[in-house]
């Protein structure tokens, strides 16, 4: 029951909040209909020319380019002659390291979801808790997040050698016997990888999750309260669903985010050892940089990014949707 | 390539800071656009990878000496941290706002650039005093003809502390492998890490296996495998195999494979630093790289140097060295002002002063003397002496195939693959395959 009335309240406030606003314009629109469409173009022109010059410039021309090039057999050197069609993308998708890294990064993509959520959620809800040191709570979580990939990625480097700083720190506390070849073991080194990389990024899942946690009325849970449900049904029923947008941006960010992961991989592992934590981006600069094939290279590239795009394209239509509707969707209709 | 390993690869915020500047200064080059005459005044690009000191300083007094013999000469230095020039020279040599003069590694890298053709071919300028920096200079040319210059000598050898070899009782230093497996016998039997590695790197490995090929290829099959890049000869699967029973001694420390070569204290250069690894099998430039790595000097009266052992039954020549060095090339833009300077920075006394700072191994020869550092001395008179100096093939293949060696090479390592694999992964790079 609880669970109605609150959908209830979620449906009220988007319909109030941006739809809105839409009606307002296309009242004023209808008022003054030719001054306000004239105004209307230059201001779109003013605004947008500038987003627009750098979207192209920097976005579509470089995939054009670059899928120009993955056409090619191409060392980055002298003129681009040697035409091979398919050949650059059938070489990539049957190579066998190719396949290991997108293995790889569905591994992190997979782990994310299923350790990093739950325990973002978590920890926002704990530090949303009126409790002491609450704001230096907050700092030290998000602290990691501030850091550059680079910097992060030397920190562990460093502390995961044999004898480091993690393996002392398990010794002791009594854990002498867990410690692992953290690098240089292959059955191991993509999950260390993982440890470090939501080290790195838990910081923002809180924070998101904590600033959706604000747009929790206190009222509802209230009135849960009343109505008897338990703590564990009020989280559930009544403060999850209301996270749900600020999940499913969450996921959105992190997935992508996962599919292109390359800094902390690359400076701390190479990729290797034997590229078992080799990563689509890390293969990417591996192949394309380093071994001067920029053809394929491109190609590898524009795979990367045709993964990415259908993914968000279908997560923006599936998922995302219902919290764009309103907002993004009937503005540009 | 070779100086690039010898920088730690820490400082990207530096480089993406000297990045920032080396573009923003990138306009000046085309004042020296008319340069091809050595007497019209021309400012020269240099792009060199000094971007701490001493080298740093060391290069721009070279730039500012040369600059008051011959004033109608200028310069714009500009520093680019060395993991830089992997991605930035392609770039410039794709568009017009190339330096005038950069850092060049010679080999199959050099060959892939000239392929942009604005790499000048300096060989009739160079041919007068070429001659003074001897066998070295073939490492820069590209079809028999001088694309580039090299200012110093690199050379892979054993490093290794005399304090813990004298623990372990090791009184002379092996000259066969089965004394270095003996002395590896020895130095466990004393808790002593024997060998350290920075395999995380991936090139440190390939070292080993160039090290066994060169022992067990003449030097002919050796001198056409950089041109043909076939590796037909059986001694190339034999290198495999000399690795693979040295890989069974198991001589490195626990996790090599993780282990960063130059990065930290806990890397393979710091853990010979502080005496916590026997050797390390590594360029000359490593006791450079230990420095940077520890607070004090006292490792340096400690650290020893032996050329790679020879192999019993091995074919080669056991004379021949596995080396490299740094250079320059210079672009089409100022031919004749880059290569005078070039040869002002191979001068006798120019290089006197850069073996006296201990900056390198000199290549011309009459500045071996200067060389202050008897432990560098030892590696420069061993080279001098060598009949022939395999560049790292890494660098000495065209870049896409060296890189599918050091890869094979550190599978290998990893327990991936075979001697044979490593072979065919070379064939397979040359041939296009990725």
């Amino acid at each position: 029951m609880a669970k109605a009335r609150v959908m209830a309240a979620h449906d009220a406030v988007a319909v109030t909040g941006p739809a809105a606003e839409v009606l307002d314009t296309n009242a004023s629109g209808t008022r003054r209909r030719r001054p306000g469409m004239w105004r209307k173009r230059t201001e779109l022109t003013v605004l947008l020319t500038p987003a627009v010059i750098l979207f192209v410039g920097f976005v579509l021309v470089p995939i054009g380019v670059a899928a120009y090039y993955s056409f090619y057999n191409w060392s980055g050197y002298g003129p681009v002659t040697d035409y091979i069609g398919l050949k650059n993308y059938r070489d990539a998708l049957t190579g066998h390291v190719f396949l290991l890294s997108i293995r790889d990064n569905l591994v992190i993509v997979g782990l994310s979801l299923v350790i990093q959520l739950p325990l973002s959620i978590g920890l926002a809800m704990m530090l949303n808790r009126r409790v002491r040191g609450r704001s230096v709570l907050r700092l030290l979580v998000f602290a990691p997040y501030v850091l550059s990939e680079a910097t992060t990625a030397v920190i562990w480097l460093l502390m995961l050698q044999p004898n480091g700083f993690v393996d002392q720190l398990f010794k002791s506390v009594g854990l002498g016997s867990a410690v692992h070849l953290w690098l240089a073991d292959t059955g191991i080194v993509l999950y260390t990888l993982f440890v470090v990389l939501t080290w790195k990024y838990i910081g923002f899942g809180i924070i998101l999750l904590l600033a959706g946690l604000q747009g929790v009325p206190h009222e509802l849970r209230e009135v849960a309260a009343i109505d008897g449900a338990t703590p564990w049904q009020t989280t559930r029923y009544v403060v999850l669903p209301l996270l749900g947008p600020t999940i499913r941006i969450w996921t959105f960010l992190t997935v992508i985010g996962s599919l292109q992961v390359f800094d902390l991989v690359w400076i701390i592992t190479k990729g290797g050892p034997a590229d078992a934590s080799s990563t689509m981006a890390t293969y990417v600069f591996d192949f394309g940089m380093t071994r001067n094939q920029v053809g394929f290279g491109s190609a590898v590239a524009v795979i990367l990014f045709a993964i990415c795009f259908v993914f968000a394209l279908v997560y923006q239509r599936f998922v995302l949707r219902r919290d764009t509707e309103g907002a993004l969707t009937r503005m540009v209709g | 390539m070779r100086h690039i390993r010898r920088k730690s690869a820490v400082a990207f915020v530096a480089a993406a800071a000297l990045a920032a500047a080396a573009c923003s200064s990138n306009s000046s080059s085309g004042s020296s656009s008319n340069g091809g005459n050595a007497t019209s005044p021309v400012t020269l690009t240099w792009w060199h990878n000094g971007t701490t000191d001493p080298v740093l300083s060391f290069w721009k007094q070279t730039a500012d000496s040369y600059h008051a013999a011959h004033p109608n000469v200028s310069f714009t230095v500009d520093p680019i941290q060395n993991e830089q020039f992997t991605t930035k020279v392609p770039l410039a040599l794709q568009g017009n706002n190339y330096p005038d003069i950069y850092q060049q590694w010679g080999g199959g890298n050099q060959a892939s650039q000239v392929n942009s053709g604005k790499v000048a071919d300096i060989t009739s300028l160079v041919s007068p005093w070429i001659g003074q920096i001897g066998a070295a200079a073939q490492g820069w040319q590209t079809n028999g003809k001088q694309y580039g210059v090299p200012y110093d000598l690199h050379v892979v050898g054993f490093w290794y502390r005399k304090d813990l070899f004298a623990k372990a009782g090791i009184t002379s230093l092996p000259t066969t492998l089965d004394q270095l497996n003996t002395d590896v016998t020895a130095l466990k039997a004393h808790n002593i890490v024997p060998i350290a590695i920075g395999s995380k790197d991936r090139w440190p490995d390939a070292f080993y296996w160039d090290e066994f090929a060169v022992r067990e290829c003449s030097t002919d099959t050796l001198k056409s495998a950089a041109k043909t890049l076939k590796l037909d000869d059986p001694c190339w699967v034999k290198a495999g195999n000399d690795l693979k029973t040295f890989l069974a001694t198991k001589p490195f420390q626990n996790g090599f494979l993780g282990t960063p070569a130059q990065q930290g204290a806990g890397s393979s250069a710091g853990m010979v630093a502080n005496g916590q690894a026997a050797m390390e099998l590594q360029g000359d430039w490593d006791p450079e790289t230990m420095q940077g790595l520890v607070s004090s000097t006292a490792f340096k009266s400690q650290i020893g140097w032996f050329p790679f052992p020879a192999v019993a039954g091995a074919a080669g020549d056991p004379s021949v060295a596995l080396g490299g060095g740094d250079g320059f090339s210079c672009t089409v833009r100022a031919v004749a002002a880059c290569a005078g300077f070039l040869q002002y920075i191979d001068s006798a006394p120019e290089q006197q002063k850069f073996a006296s700072q201990g900056l390198g191994l000199p290549v011309n020869t009459a500045a071996a003397s200067s060389l202050s550092d008897p432990t560098l001395q030892t590696a420069l008179q061993y080279t001098q002496k060598a009949s022939y100096i395999q560049t790292y093939f890494d660098i000495a293949f065209p870049t896409n195939v060296g890189q599918a060696l050091d890869d094979a090479v550190a599978n290998y390592f990893a327990g991936q693959g075979t001697p044979e694999s490593i072979v065919q992964s070379v064939t397979q790079a040359a041939t296009g395959g990725k």
